[in-house]
């Protein structure tokens, strides 16, 4: 397969604001363009739009708004994972050959449609995501014997990483004592166990191996996709303890990139909530089942940032359709050693862990210097 | 559809293929299988409880239906266990939410 990578990036601020998502998009892909002195609006064969704002052809106002005329323009959604799905349509495009050069532009409102799934029934009148964190919460406590003091170190942990993303939401750290006093949500899930929904944007351009070295002189390459969705439904899940579609889409992703998870110097991993962060580093092969929490208060403990360096979504934020595009471009700029404060040393491989609706679909990203 | 105005009566129908002999849960005309028409039964009414969790004073849980349906549900009086059974009281259709109201047996 030809070689697909990452040539640019752009990315807003995520706020609490009330912006039209017209100029979320734009905003990104302004400061994309910023961040490429030598791309043309020309060089662009296909724009590609992710979001769940259920505004119609913003692929198509994107361009026009950027004075670019692709050949390939439409939108993506799949909720929460629509960022990386979008990133996987590019790379296909132009693996392909229908295209050489795709930007993909994520954004999402405070108030997207994606957070509340109608058609899923089965969750009777629990519909909103507290009540599937919950659920995994308790499933997860259960079996592991985990205690919720030590899911509050995942926000404690992640809002301080956050401090050094300049992007993010969040603008204070959290100590346990303020996790465990924060509202009590459900008895499983406290207001601070959880990412919260906001406005923001993140671009990223994909091109082709020469392609690439045009825009940019340190390309990094996408080389392992993995993806599975399970099911639409929460109740679906066979287990709610272990995130079965994320462990299928890793093993598919390692495949395709010949590496494996000691291979991996940083990752960004889907903390939807707390309970998330050790289910993933657990389903992803990072560690053992039920080992997840131990991971990650070591991390914690020696001020390690390779899980979630730029704060996950916990400490960042949460624009759903923009989420697995800032996931992308924070590795890419682990890989290209500009993270600032954020910068673990030495990164050559770094993956990024981007799932939906109740951990019913996931979507796995292997990238390299 | 068939089970959403039986639901809004209070019934609870389950559909079945009778060629896969399985149930087809979400509800649906046709088998997930083998896409042939399903035929409905009314519901055994009891399931188990799979996991639940507490929001202010009230629980709700995951109910598995016929070692099969799984759904989210209140619990109507008393304290929830894993594996415990419950049976289903009341269920029905408000705001445009299915609902499921459970008590402990
Ligand atoms: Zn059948």
């Amino acid at each position: 397969m030809p070689k697909v990578g990452i040539a640019s990036c752009g990315i807003t601020k995520f706020t609490k604001d009330d912006s039209k998502i017209e100029s979320v998009l734009l905003k990104s892909t302004k400061n994309l363009f910023d961040n490429s002195p030598n791309l043309s609006r020309n060089d662009i064969d296909a724009v590609l739009v992710s979001t769940n704002n259920n505004s119609k052809y913003l692929s198509a106002i994107l361009s026009e708004m950027s004075g670019i005329e692709p050949k390939i323009a439409h939108s993506i959604e799949s909720l929460c994972n629509s960022g990386t799905n979008a990133i996987v349509s590019a790379y296909s495009y132009i693996a392909s050959g229908l295209a050489d050069a795709v930007l993909v532009s994520g954004a999402e409102r405070y108030d997207s449609p994606g957070q509340i799934l109608e058609w899923d029934n089965s969750r009777g009148e629990f519909k909103h995501p507290i009540f599937w964190a919950s659920i995994f919460t308790k499933a997860y406590k259960r079996e592991f014997s985990v205690t919720d003091e030590e899911l509050a170190i995942v926000p404690v942990k992640n809002h301080k990483q956050s401090q050094n993303n300049p992007n993010a939401l969040s603008e204070k750290t959290y100590s346990l004592e303020d996790i465990i006093n924060s509202k009590k949500l459900t008895d499983d899930l406290r207001l601070l166990d959880c990412s919260r929904p906001c406005t923001g944007g993140a671009s990223i351009l994909l091109a082709s191996e020469n392609t690439c070295k045009k825009f940019t002189d340190v390309p990094i390459w996408i080389t392992g996709i993995g993806q599975k969705t399970t099911s639409a439904g929460f109740t679906k899940n066979m287990s709610f303890s272990s995130m079965e579609s994320t462990q299928i889409a890793a093993s598919t992703a390692f495949k395709m990139s010949k590496c494996n998870v000691k291979d991996i110097d940083v990752a960004e991993v889907h903390d939807a909530f707390s309970v998330c962060e050790p289910m993933a580093l657990e389903s992803l092969g990072f560690t053992d089942k039920g080992k997840g929490i131990d991971m990650i208060k070591d991390l914690h403990a020696t001020n390690n940032l390779k899980i979630n360096p730029r704060g996950g979504l916990i400490g960042s934020g949460h624009p759903l359709g923009a989420t697995g595009i800032a996931q992308t471009i924070e590795i890419t700029q682990q890989l290209q050693s500009c993270a600032n404060k954020r910068q673990i040393a030495n990164a050559k491989t770094g993956l990024v862990h981007n799932m939906s609706a109740a951990a019913t679909s996931s979507t796995v990203l292997i990238l390299e210097r | 559809m068939n089970f959403e105005s039986e639901l809004k009566k209070g019934n609870f129908l389950i559909s079945e293929c009778v060629h896969c002999k399985k149930i087809v849960w979400p509800p649906s005309e046709f088998c997930n299988q083998c896409f042939k028409e399903v035929s409905w039964r009314k519901s055994l009414y009891e399931g188990k409880i799979i996991e639940f969790s507490k929001q202010n004073n009230n629980y709700f849980c995951l109910v598995e239906i016929e070692n099969t349906i799984k759904v989210m549900g209140k619990i109507s009086s008393g304290i929830p266990n894993v594996g415990q059974h419950v049976k289903i009281e009341r269920c029905g259709i408000k705001d445009d939410n299915y609902y499921f109201e459970m008590s402990l047996i």
